[in-house]
């Protein structure tokens, strides 16, 4: 009984601190910001009116809110297919891809391991001023330049609306990939390495060697990468209000959630609508959530 | 032994540790607290010296929005003399380039401080603060005796401009203190070279930009493609000069159809037309900078731009280049305003929060900011032209900033300007990316005027707008 006794104030003790933390700095943020969604705040005055649900009637009308959430749903789709496919590749290669007999990378793959990594390694805020740079229009871009000398126009990366999207999601890709790489090639390395050499003893080539070892081992961590590229996808700001034209733009294009709540909280000063944008995103997030961990069910395989 | 020191330590320091954070909540609260407003104490006497009753040993904290103009002229210039006046009053200092973040939250807590400059892209919105009644009334400060001379008011020595662009609800509340002459820039020194005269009408600008263009040499014109309110601008003084003021009074007032008028039309052809045909290459995609650059690096002949730019562009400009500016010219021969109608608008943006501690303090250090030496020597020092009549006189003006100068009294009374882009903020950015699209071709005129006219539309259907006159 005594026992039991210092067991709970031992772990009350430990958990008090961050349950309290927590409470205070996010489940509070939370609750308040739902509050401040339903008043006409906008962010100077200390005496909001409550005006009940105005703000999300207003938000159904929102014609470039929906253009937003197109592009998160978009990217929801793209970005983690895009990166897990290449992730896996890469990962596949670094590691059982080597021509020879036996099981190992192919030549160099210590190297590439580092190279794939540097792009996680650089600040989103960095990346992102660095590829404007990049797709700048002019002779002075890393792409243009080339293409101009050839004697073809320049393509508008960032300003042509058709393209900045892709701009965008190219950017993500090419930041994500490295991690994933590293992550896939440690579930790889949990891998008894007698399954692939029994594999290819059977006379397995390196494709049914991916498709048939290790795709099926791998995909509890496939699972996870997806659900991670999925709360990127949606929560993804900092590329898109750094690096495209107008925050989101040209003509909007490029917009996502993030941006505009950031933009009708502190450029319009409507600090209760963007109140209101947030907690329609943490809807779209939890159900993202709560859809993945459901659809990715599956059982475990054993070895 | 229950009651051993060893015991309650623990016991005490555990407790500690779970309250700690919880005092914490007090102070994460992001929803805003009503306080009570910081105690006016009753000023001191006033006198003709003293307008405001400015009292001693009351602090004043003054916030300058870091940007082209830098802070050295609020502290070498405008403290010094305010300082001379009041040696008791001690000047806090600051100066960021992210007011709204900083300074947000500040009104929020109900102790906002006594003067901001509130300009740049991370300005606060003024219509939310005068909405919320944030700004203090400085009428006072403009039937205030001026600084240099006790017979004139304030009201007398400053351009009329600032005055009605101050006003939010019939409140005079914000001083304006530079001057921003639009109109298209050139190097002199290329012009002369080549041999290319500034045009006086429009047929005669198109033909100065098919001469650039077949010349080789560079291209005729750019923009800041990034930010298309540069763009925007010339078009709508256009617009104005075509058909008359009221036409940039009406959108404003988002009259219905006051975006789709003929004169509206004319001048969105007529650059969509220059976007069609003579823009630099790449344009869309390059912000102000790097057009600025490309110009001063001759590699462009002109571009549309604000009496800031000689000043921004001050580390990249060859000596010798020469900036220059002329109006927006005739379009036909019945344009409602004359050749030489400028737009001019006051800017850099100051406010008193009626909220602050010291209010009198920051009415009267607007005062000081308003007289004739400080704005003299502030023009002198960021090469620009402010909004003190009179302050350029007998001064050392750069090239470009004698130019605007010259285009300003040469325009006389034809000057326009508009007001919606800081009333409307959700207009701006709209009409920001359909300008982009018409000069990229994607839009035609007519959609591109019907589609911000829609949005002029939502906006003054949406009640949780307020609504400014004019």
């Amino acid at each position: 009984m005594f026992n039991s006794y210092r067991r709970g104030l031992f772990i009350t003790a430990f958990l008090a601190a961050p349950v309290t933390l927590y409470l205070v700095y996010v489940i509070s943020p939370y609750i308040q910001a739902f509050y401040i969604a339903m008043t006409d705040w906008r962010g100077v005055s200390a005496t909001p009116t409550f005006v009940g649900l105005d703000n999300f009637v207003r938000l159904f009308s929102d014609r470039i809110f929906w253009k937003a959430v197109s592009h998160n749903a978009a990217l929801l789709v793209l970005l983690p297919l895009t990166t897990i496919v290449i992730a896996l590749f890469f990962a596949f290669l670094l590691n059982v891809g080597s021509a020879g007999r036996g099981v190992g990378g192919v030549a160099g793959s210590k190297f590439y391991r580092v190279v794939f990594f540097f792009p996680q390694v650089l600040a989103v805020a960095v990346v992102a001023v660095l590829f404007q740079q990049v797709f700048r229009p002019d002779g002075s871009g890393m792409l243009n330049g080339p293409l101009m000398a050839l004697g073809a126009r320049p393509v508008g990366f960032l300003s042509d609306p058709d393209i900045a999207f892709w701009s965008v999601l190219g950017v993500m890709v090419w930041q994500a990939v490295g991690f994933y790489v590293v992550l896939f090639s440690a579930g790889l390395a949990s891998i008894p390495r007698d399954m692939f050499e029994a594999a290819q003893i059977d006379g397995a080539g390196r494709l049914s060697l991916f498709f048939r070892i290790t795709l099926p081992l791998l995909w509890d961590t496939v699972q996870v990468a997806w659900v991670y590229l999925g709360i990127l996808a949606l929560d993804v700001f900092a590329i898109v209000w750094v690096m495209t034209d107008q925050h989101g733009g040209p003509d909007f294009s490029t917009t996502v959630m993030a941006a505009e709540i950031y933009r009708n909280a502190f450029q319009y000063f409507r600090f209760g609508y963007a109140s209101a944008l947030g907690v329609v995103m943490f809807f779209f997030t939890i159900g993202f959530a709560i859809l993945s961990l459901r659809l990715s069910r599956r059982e475990r395989i054993e070895y | 032994m229950p009651n051993t020191p060893h015991d309650i330590t623990r016991r005490s320091l555990l407790r500690a540790a779970a309250l700690v954070p919880v005092a914490g909540a007090l102070a994460a609260c992001a929803t805003p607290q009503a306080q009570a407003p910081a105690s006016s104490a009753s000023p001191a006497a006033t006198s003709a010296a003293n307008p405001f009753g400015v009292a001693d040993g009351k602090p004043l904290e003054v916030w300058i929005f870091d940007g082209g103009f830098g802070q050295d002229y609020a502290k070498n210039i405008h403290q010094p003399l305010f300082k001379a006046k009041y040696p008791k009053v001690e000047i806090k200092h600051n100066a960021t380039k992210e007011i709204t973040k900083v300074l947000q939250p500040r009104f929020a807590g109900g102790n906002p401080p006594e003067v901001i400059d509130n300009s740049g892209a991370n300005a606060m919105d003024f219509g939310a603060l005068a909405q919320d009644g944030q700004l203090a009334d400085l009428g006072p400060l403009l039937d205030a005796p001026s600084w240099d001379d006790p017979n004139t008011k304030v009201r007398d020595t400053i351009d009329p401009a600032v005055i009605d662009l101050g006003t939010y609800d019939g409140t005079f509340s914000v001083v304006g203190y530079v001057n921003y002459i639009h109109g298209i820039w050139y190097s002199q020194k290329v012009f002369k070279e080549n041999g290319w005269e500034t045009p006086k009408t429009w047929d005669e600008f198109l033909a100065l930009c098919e001469t650039i263009k077949k010349s080789g040499k560079m291209a005729a014109f750019t923009y800041a493609g990034k930010h298309p309110q540069y763009l925007y601008e010339p078009l709508l003084t256009m617009a104005a000069k075509i058909g008359g003021n009221e036409v940039l009074v009406n959108i404003d007032n988002l009259e219905d159809g006051a975006w789709t008028t003929e004169a509206m039309k004319t001048a969105a052809t007529a650059w969509a037309e220059i976007g069609a045909k003579y823009l630099m290459e790449g344009t869309a995609g390059l912000d102000h900078v790097q057009t600025q650059t490309a110009q001063n690096k001759n590699k462009v002949a002109m571009l549309p731009c604000g009496s800031w730019l000689e000043n921004e562009q001050k580390t990249t400009t060859p000596a010798d280049f020469e900036y220059g500016m002329f109006p927006i010219p005739d379009f036909t021969g019945s344009d409602k305003l004359p050749y030489g109608t400028l737009h001019s608008q006051p800017s850099e943006n100051f406010i008193v929060p009626s909220k602050s501690a010291n209010p009198q303090a920051g009415m009267e250090y607007l005062r000081a900011m308003l007289s004739k030496k400080a704005a003299g020597d502030f023009s002198e020092l960021v090469k620009t032209v402010s909004t003190v009549k009179g302050a350029g006189e007998g001064r050392q003006l750069s090239s470009g900033a004698a130019a605007a100068t010259k285009a300003l009294a040469d325009a006389g009374a034809n000057l326009v300007y508009y007001r919606w882009r800081s009333w409307y903020l959700q207009l701006d950015d709209e009409v920001k990316a359909a300008t982009g699209e018409l000069m990229s071709g994607r839009l035609k005129p007519d959609a591109y005027l019907e589609r911000i006219q829609k949005k002029a539309d939502d906006i003054k259907g949406d009640s949780s707008i307020k609504k400014y006159k004019r």
